[in-house]
């Protein structure tokens, strides 16, 4: 209850904790709001399909609020004028009248409230991916200043869990984005950072993880504890092994 | 799918007629957008298709020579190697994926008068406003939003005319997106006045592919831009980037390592859609070369380190090359530390 976690992925693809996530949310019953920034719905559907979770039945059961961020950036780009109606878009900072992230977090506060109707489990807000926010014209500090409200809300006072993901390179050289990542990582409670393998690429081999549990922030002298496995993802599932025991060596 | 260009932009060219011209020969309709050189002149350009007959011979005379030397002998220094699957460098002729061409010849115009296509030429567009300019982008690249977005609309590839029975593919491809031509400064300044228009544009393009059946190349002179961080934005936001380096002019050229190729080919990222997995290949170190008639793309191969004293420029560069080999001795390619035998 009331943690924020960090996936992190640096030289490879992290989504596959993205899905995890998500299905994992779905099936225990909490109410979950997806921004969606990178893919589109299907594609989430579909991988969701294979990990035993409905996402369209979903939303309609009002379990998922899908905030679908290519569709929402078309319809700000190509829509009407009149469509308007007074109704913001979540993607509003797009449009140079307003530089923060206001409308998101518009967006996650009034999805993730709870009606009284509402007999589902904690909120959670899930986000994919936040890089994508600093591409398309968003300064750190917005998007800081969004996840910091988020926290208040979604942590603090609804008891919820936040999910964000934050993509880089090795030896990046975008220093924004950096930014956005080493500062959330001072404040997670969860680190789940994946990486490419630092020897290069390898087929039984995906990746290694490292999953880093922030008890040193709550204040009783204990340091970090990092554990570290590496994956190989298959079509439905994805095996977790100590490092140096792949299917490749043994 | 984003292609970054090489330094002479020759070899991205041929990707991206091979790309326009895959369109053509299966049907489907083009899109071609250019701020330096009319989308005519392009498609005039495009490749020709090999017929089936004069190719299979073509490549069936190649093939038996191989088998016969390979044939004779067994390996006796580097047997370890017999056990690999034949390494297939050229096209085999019993899968049929797509098509090959021929580049010395041009395609036939009647061929391209089958299908329908647009075109997007910069400086005969650039008179017009766009219609509505939401995210502060450039102009230009506002303008080629604008236009992708109405040809998709009218001709009915985002399934909103259900009248429409036979469901088409649009292809487009973008050529030296980023250039100055197109009125960004990415590619001349260090600090440019608008980092976010070009992954503004992508970020929207991407929705509208999306959202339709379409598929776009775009090629990018990477080489130029200044700020690495935009590059890792882009590719962040592609499905595929293939990064193309020639090297005509680069130290490499006389490198006899790599004297039967013309250049390499850095896969970045592969398309990761609708699942967990991705199709991930056997290898990561492809080298193309262009031959008379025919561009391959294959297996990097080292030539045998027949004596101490070959002249490699540095001891690092034999580092890089030792990287470069992804053989059966396992998996080092692409790492910054090299492993040591």
């Amino acid at each position: 209850q009331g943690k924020f976690t960090l996936l992190r992925d640096t030289r490879t693809d992290g989504s596959f904790l993205v899905h995890h996530f998500l299905s994992f949310y779905l099936r225990a019953g909490c109410k979950v709001c997806f921004v969606a920034l990178l893919q589109s719905f299907s594609h989430y559907s579909i991988v969701a399909q294979k990990l035993g979770v409905n996402l369209t039945a979903a939303k309609e059961r009002g379990q998922l609020v899908f905030l679908e961020g290519l569709k929402s950036c078309l319809d700000l780009w190509f829509g009407e004028e009149e469509k308007q109606s007074g109704e913001l878009s979540p993607l509003q900072f797009l449009s140079e009248s307003t530089s923060d992230l206001k409308a998101l977090f518009n967006f996650v506060r009034t999805s993730l409230t709870p009606a009284d109707s509402d007999t589902w489990q904690g909120p959670v807000l899930l986000v994919d991916d936040l890089s994508v926010l600093l591409s398309l014209g968003a300064t750190p500090v917005a998007v800081l200043d969004f996840i910091h409200y988020c926290r208040v809300t979604v942590c603090s006072q609804l008891k919820g869990n936040i999910v964000v993901l934050v993509h880089s390179e090795q030896d990046s050289k975008d220093e924004e984005n950096e930014l956005v990542g080493n500062s959330l990582s001072h404040h997670s409670d969860l680190i789940l950072w994946v990486e490419g393998l630092a020897t290069g690429f390898c087929k039984d081999v995906h990746g290694q993880i490292k999953i880093i549990k922030r008890v040193s922030l709550e204040l009783r002298g204990e340091q970090d504890r990092v554990q570290v496995y590496q994956y190989k993802i298959q079509d439905k599932n994805i095996t977790f092994f100590a490092p140096g025991l792949s299917a490749a060596v043994l | 799918v984003f292609t970054e260009e090489d330094k002479y932009n020759l070899y991205s060219n041929l990707l991206f007629k091979y790309f326009l011209a895959e369109g053509v020969v299966c049907g489907h309709d083009l899109f071609v957008a250019s701020a330096k050189e009319h989308p005519d002149n392009i498609l005039k350009e495009l490749p020709a298709p090999l017929l089936d007959d004069s190719y299979r011979n073509e490549l069936g005379k190649e093939a038996t020579v191989v088998k016969a030397e390979d044939s004779q002998d067994s390996m006796k220094i580097a047997w370890r190697y017999q056990n690999l699957p034949k390494l297939e460098a050229s096209p085999t002729t019993t899968t049929k994926f797509g098509h090959y061409y021929d580049v010395s010849k041009k395609m036939p115009p009647e061929l391209l008068q089958s299908i329908k296509w647009q075109s997007f030429y910069l400086p005969e567009e650039s008179h017009l406003q766009p219609k509505r300019n939401i995210c502060n982008m450039n102009n230009a690249y506002a303008r080629l939003l604008e236009s992708i977005q109405r040809i998709i609309y009218q001709q009915g590839f985002d399934g909103s005319d259900p009248q429409k029975k036979q469901k088409n593919i649009l292809r487009i491809g973008i050529q030296s997106l980023g250039f100055m031509l197109w009125g960004d400064d990415i590619c001349s300044s260090d600090t440019p006045k608008d980092i976010h228009s070009l992954t503004k544009f992508l970020y929207v393009l991407r929705g509208l592919l999306r959202k339709s059946l379409s598929a776009c190349i775009i090629t990018v002179p990477a080489h130029l831009i200044q700020n690495k961080a935009i590059m890792e934005r882009v590719t962040n936001l592609s499905d595929t980037v293939v990064g193309l380096e020639s090297f005509i002019g680069s130290e490499r050229e006389t490198n006899p390592l790599y004297k039967d190729y013309h250049g390499l080919v850095h896969v970045h990222q592969i398309p990761r859609l609708n699942s967990l997995i991705c199709d991930v290949p056997d290898t990561k170190d492809l080298a193309f070369r262009l031959k008379r008639k025919l561009f391959t793309i294959e297996r990097l191969h080292l030539p045998p380190d027949l004596s101490d004293t070959v002249s490699r420029t540095s001891k690092q560069d034999l580092a890089e090359s030792a990287k470069l080999l992804s053989s059966g001795c396992g998996a080092m390619a692409m790492g910054k530390k090299h492993l040591d035998f």
